[in-house]
């Protein structure tokens, strides 16, 4: 298969954003002026991380991508000594991201490798629960850090408590040395992030491996369902609306929960009820900490908490009140979900011919099983909980940057890499410390809105799937399992650019999510504000989903999405309702249009347009 | 009610059956009525819907060939013959042929067959039922022996004289030249050889074809394929059209994969003839599924029941019949043991390989990698 030569889409320069280079780390620009890099990027194969980065990244945003290479690779390759591979290399053009995994070439370092790697991961795989115990330990631990992390202003005139108590230290270093706790507590906990993961999904996908070799027909929707029915923390944000739904009714102030779609009006209205305060001192314990969760993904800056939107919550919670009212069960069927795992899984199994394979499926399901609550649970406690309170930790640096003039608005800060904040902050405390005016008052404003047109123009720009030499085999855990690099995807990415007019295509093709077959109206949600526009009965077509989505799934008989695999959020919900999904077809939300007739079959992947 | 002629007729503990009906043997039966009829009896005392008929077993047979004289000459004229010299066996064969095919029933078992005949025509409400007389042989079918297809299959007969004229046939048919080349270069005794003929009533298929409780392609146990086509299912066994394609989840029985077809070649009945035909699909229809979907998930759960009762992998005929109302309109033709895949299986290694725990596969997969161009 052949993709273009990197340095030729770079060279390909987008007018107008001439220099765009300076926004991202230095390490990331493939090279044409040192030979040696430049023909080890020529032979390396590139695959834009689409998953991860629907759209270009924001200057600062690149800190979760230089925090996963660091510790994805580190992890692989310094720490588990993975035989075969490194780490996963990083580039970047017009603002996306491609990666690369790096063999081990040697076959003699390959060998010395695996004594030392079935020590160190035997140690995890054999520990897990205990050591999965202790990370949550200093997880908490870590977030509670950054939840007391105080980013100060800088006062005229410093507090007399500095003299009296002799501080020595005054609020100027005090907001440096906060911003580099700030920054470092964020690395750290993604340090934490790879911990397990590597070999978390490693089992998992050479379980997968397992099953699909006894079983080549066997989707892979199957396999996972092995694995469900296992209770995670990513379901918690959601189970508390429908606790606070049930609450609001049994406290008879069900009606003003449900009046309004707003709910500063909601929550005024809520305080002058006895009943209601009662019933909004219980929505406070839910908040700390599930209303962390975000709206997105967490990855980005304009990922809001539901903390942070409060009409998104209230509107499931408004959902569930309707749906119990009209006597409609709203807990997960967990019973039939794990009757159905058992059938499935005993059947299977009862095709297995061979004693050692039925040996080897036992041990691999139960590792599976081991591993699968970290591989979901750490999401709820890094993407959305860790970052959910950073980006409001930001923004208060952004609003002293803002104060001091080097920004015009909290959420221009984005626009900057963190270690050019790091050098406006000490040009705002130097000036602040002499009683002059910062330099950066003049030359950022300048740059940021530069960079605003530059992001708009990456926006619009398509990036290509993938760039460079494709490989004849990849070990490389997370490249299979998570982004799904596979000989078929290969050849649908070497397609795609070929598909000129979307508006035309009537059928198209993802991963079959969860099985089944339907027909109905499809309604187009970009955003998880836009699921309060969704009426009963309606496919759900998406992004991607997360668990903030989940009252959406109650309204709806089946959702596509344009990003995830089959164990994303979307698939594992639809598999647990019973209802199709079809899941990473690439451009459902560009195909389909709110309204068409559409037919989802979340047993094969099709997915069929009326037009 | 198993007929022995030399006993008294109907009685049913005969030791040595000259007629039986289908429901009444089972899959050991195999010496008396053949594997293809042995099969059916199991199937329907499984609880599976198959067309009724009864068989002429291999003591009718081996009476007729008795009463034809044919028994005591064949050796002769067989003998000395070698596999390779296929103009002599060709000559020999039409010979024994033409003897067996002309010689009449005794008018006992002209009676006997002409009765079961009848009361088959009562049980099906169909005055002279049009049925299938198809040759069952005591070598075919088993496992490891396959030499299905040696012997003919006759649809669509009506009538007392056309059933006993294409049992016949049946049983000429074990010495076609194939046949009897086949045995010599086997070292398998003409003498040896029985045959038995089964009478059963004609499944007016709308749509049909066959059916695998494994993927043919891949070995895959958890899935079943269908192939189908409208008509009967002859363009489907004959390779003459390419069929629609189904493969169902064994277990949760979802439609997997499904490639619909064109299918220019229909077999159907003429009603004048009363003969199967070979017509050609109006092309509207070609591009049609050929089967509904709820039919698809019936017949992989009849597969899946069928595999569990013989404990094993089945290649099995099926039709849904126009006649007869959603429900109870698909039938099973044939079933029999499928060879390639699982013989092909036991003889593979184990997919764990050498690892015995789980961080050895881990491991040994790591190393491997996923080959991706």
């Amino acid at each position: 298969m052949k993709f273009p030569v990197p340095h030729d889409v770079k060279a390909a320069t987008i007018p107008g954003t001439e220099g765009w280079e300076r926004m991202y780390p230095y390490q990331y620009q493939f090279v044409t002026d040192d030979p040696v890099r430049n023909q080890y990027e020529k032979e390396m194969f590139w695959f834009y991380d689409g998953l991860h980065y629907p759209e270009p990244l924001y200057p600062f945003d690149t800190i979760w991508d230089e925090a996963w290479f660091l510790a994805l690779s580190q992890y692989n390759n310094r720490i588990f000594m993975v035989p075969p591979v490194r780490g996963v290399d990083h580039r970047m053009i017009n603002g996306y991201v491609y990666i690369s995994p790096v063999p081990v070439k040697n076959p003699d370092e390959i060998g010395s490798r695996v004594p030392h790697f079935m020590e160190r991961a035997g140690h995890y795989y054999k520990n897990w629960d205990d050591l999965e115990k202790k990370w949550k330990v200093k997880m908490e631990a870590t977030i509670r850090e950054l939840e007391k992390l105080e980013i100060p202003r800088l006062a005229d005139m410093e507090d007399l408590s500095v003299v009296t108590d002799a501080v020595g230290e005054s609020k100027g270093y005090h907001l440096l040395k906060n911003y580099d706790d700030l920054i470092n507590l964020g690395i750290k906990c993604w340090q934490y992030h790879f911990e397990f993961l590597n070999l978390g999904y490693a089992a998992y996908v050479f379980f997968l491996d397992f099953v699909q070799k006894l079983f080549p027909s066997i989707p892979a929707q199957r396999v996972t369902q092995m694995i469900s029915g296992i209770d995670v923390i990513m379901y918690q944000p959601d189970e508390e609306l429908k606790k606070l739904a049930k609450k609001a009714i049994e406290l008879g102030v069900d009606n003003a929960v449900t009046f309004s779609q707003e709910w500063t009006e909601v929550e005024a209205a809520l305080k002058k009820l006895p009943k209601g305060v009662e019933w909004l001192t219980s929505l406070n314990l839910s908040r700390e900490p599930w209303f962390n969760v975000s709206t997105g993904t967490g990855w980005f800056h304009h990922d809001r908490s539901w903390n942070d939107a409060m009409n998104i919550p209230l509107n499931g919670i408004q959902t569930y009140i309707q749906k119990v009212k009209a006597g409609v069960n709203i807990e997960r069927p967990m019973e039939q979900v794990r009757a159905e795992r058992d059938r499935i899984t005993a059947e299977y199994r009862g095709l297995i011919e061979k004693e050692e394979d039925r040996k080897q499926f036992d041990e691999l399901l139960g590792c599976a099983k081991t591993v699968f609550p970290y591989v979901e649970n750490h999401l709820f406690y890094v993407e959305h909980w860790f970052h959910s309170v950073f980006w409001n930790k930001m923004r208060e640096v952004a609003a002293i940057l803002v104060e001091h003039g080097i920004i015009k608005d909290v959420e221009d800060v984005w626009l900057l890499r963190r270690d050019e904040i790091k050098q406006a902050l000490w040009d705002v405390v130097t000036a602040w410390a002499t009683g002059v005016t910062p330099r950066g008052t003049q030359t950022w404003p300048k740059e940021v809105e530069w960079r605003k047109g530059v992001m708009q123009k990456f926006k619009e720009w398509s990036p290509p799937p993938a760039i460079g030499t494709a490989p004849e085999v990849i070990q490389e855990p997370f490249t299979i399992v998570l982004w799904g690099v596979t000989n078929s995807s290969l050849a649908d990415w070497a397609k795609v650019s070929e598909v000129k007019d979307l508006s035309s295509v009537k059928e198209f093709k993802g991963f079959a999510g969860s099985p089944g077959i339907v027909e109905g109206k499809a309604r187009v949600c970009r955003t998880v504000e836009d699921i309060r526009s969704l009426q009963e009965g309606e496919i759900l077509v998406a992004p991607t989903t997360s668990p903030s989505w989940a009252p959406a799934f109650a309204k709806i008989k089946a959702c596509v999405t344009d990003v995830g695999g089959v164990m994303s959020h979307a698939a594992i919900v639809c598999r647990e309702y019973g209802m199709p999904a079809v899941v990473g077809t690439g451009h459902a939300t560009k195909i389909i249009q709110t309204g068409m007739m559409i037919r989802v079959d979340g047993s094969s992947g099709a997915i069929t347009v009326a037009r | 009610m198993a007929t022995n002629l030399n006993t008294a007729a109907g009685a049913g503990s005969s030791a040595a059956p000259e007629l039986c009906w289908l429901e009444e043997v089972r899959k050991d039966d195999v010496a008396l009525v053949g594997g293809k009829c042995s099969s059916l009896g199991e199937l329907i005392n499984a609880g599976v819907r198959v067309p009724p008929g009864f068989a002429l077993t291999t003591h009718g047979f081996a009476r007729f060939m008795r009463d034809a004289g044919v028994s005591g000459e064949i050796p002769f004229m067989l003998n000395g013959l070698v596999h390779d010299d296929l103009e002599q066996i060709e000559l020999v064969s039409r010979d024994i042929r033409s003897m067996i095919e002309e010689h009449p029933f005794s008018w006992e078992m002209e009676d006997a067959i002409a009765e079961y005949y009848r009361r088959l025509s009562v049980r099906c409400m169909v005055p002279a039922v049009p049925v299938a007389v198809r040759s069952s042989a005591t070598a075919e079918d088993l496992p490891g022996a396959s030499f299905a297809g040696q012997q003919d299959t006759y649809l669509w007969i009506r009538g007392v004289d056309d059933v006993l004229h294409h049992a016949r046939r049946c049983i000429s048919s074990l010495f076609t030249a194939r046949a009897i080349s086949y045995r010599i270069r086997m070292g398998f005794p003409h003498e040896e050889v029985a045959l038995s003929v089964g009478f059963q009533k004609m499944a007016n298929a709308y749509t049909a074809g066959v059916m695998f409780t494994c993927n043919p392609g891949n070995g895959d146990r958890s899935v079943i394929a269908i192939d189908a086509n409208f008509g009967f299912g002859e363009s489907v066994v004959s390779g003459e059209v390419t069929p629609d394609h189904f493969v169902v989840n064994k277990i949760t029985l979802d439609i997997l994969e499904r490639t619909i077809s064109c299918k220019e070649i229909t077999y159907t009945v003429d009603f004048e003839t009363q003969k199967s035909v070979r017509t050609e699909t109006p092309f509207e229809r070609q591009n049609v599924q050929s089967v509904i979907d709820e039919e698809i998930i019936e017949l992989a759960r009849m597969g899946k029941a069928i595999e569990k009762h013989y404990g094993r992998q089945m290649d099995i005929e099926w039709a849904v019949d126009k006649d007869l109302p959603a429900g109870g309109n698909i039938f099973i033709l044939q079933a029999r043991p499928e060879t390639v895949w699982s013989e092909k299986r036991d003889k593979e290694a184990a997919v764990a390989g050498k690892a015995t725990s789980a961080m050895d596969f881990i491991l040994s997969s790591l190393m491997t990698g996923k080959k991706v161009s």
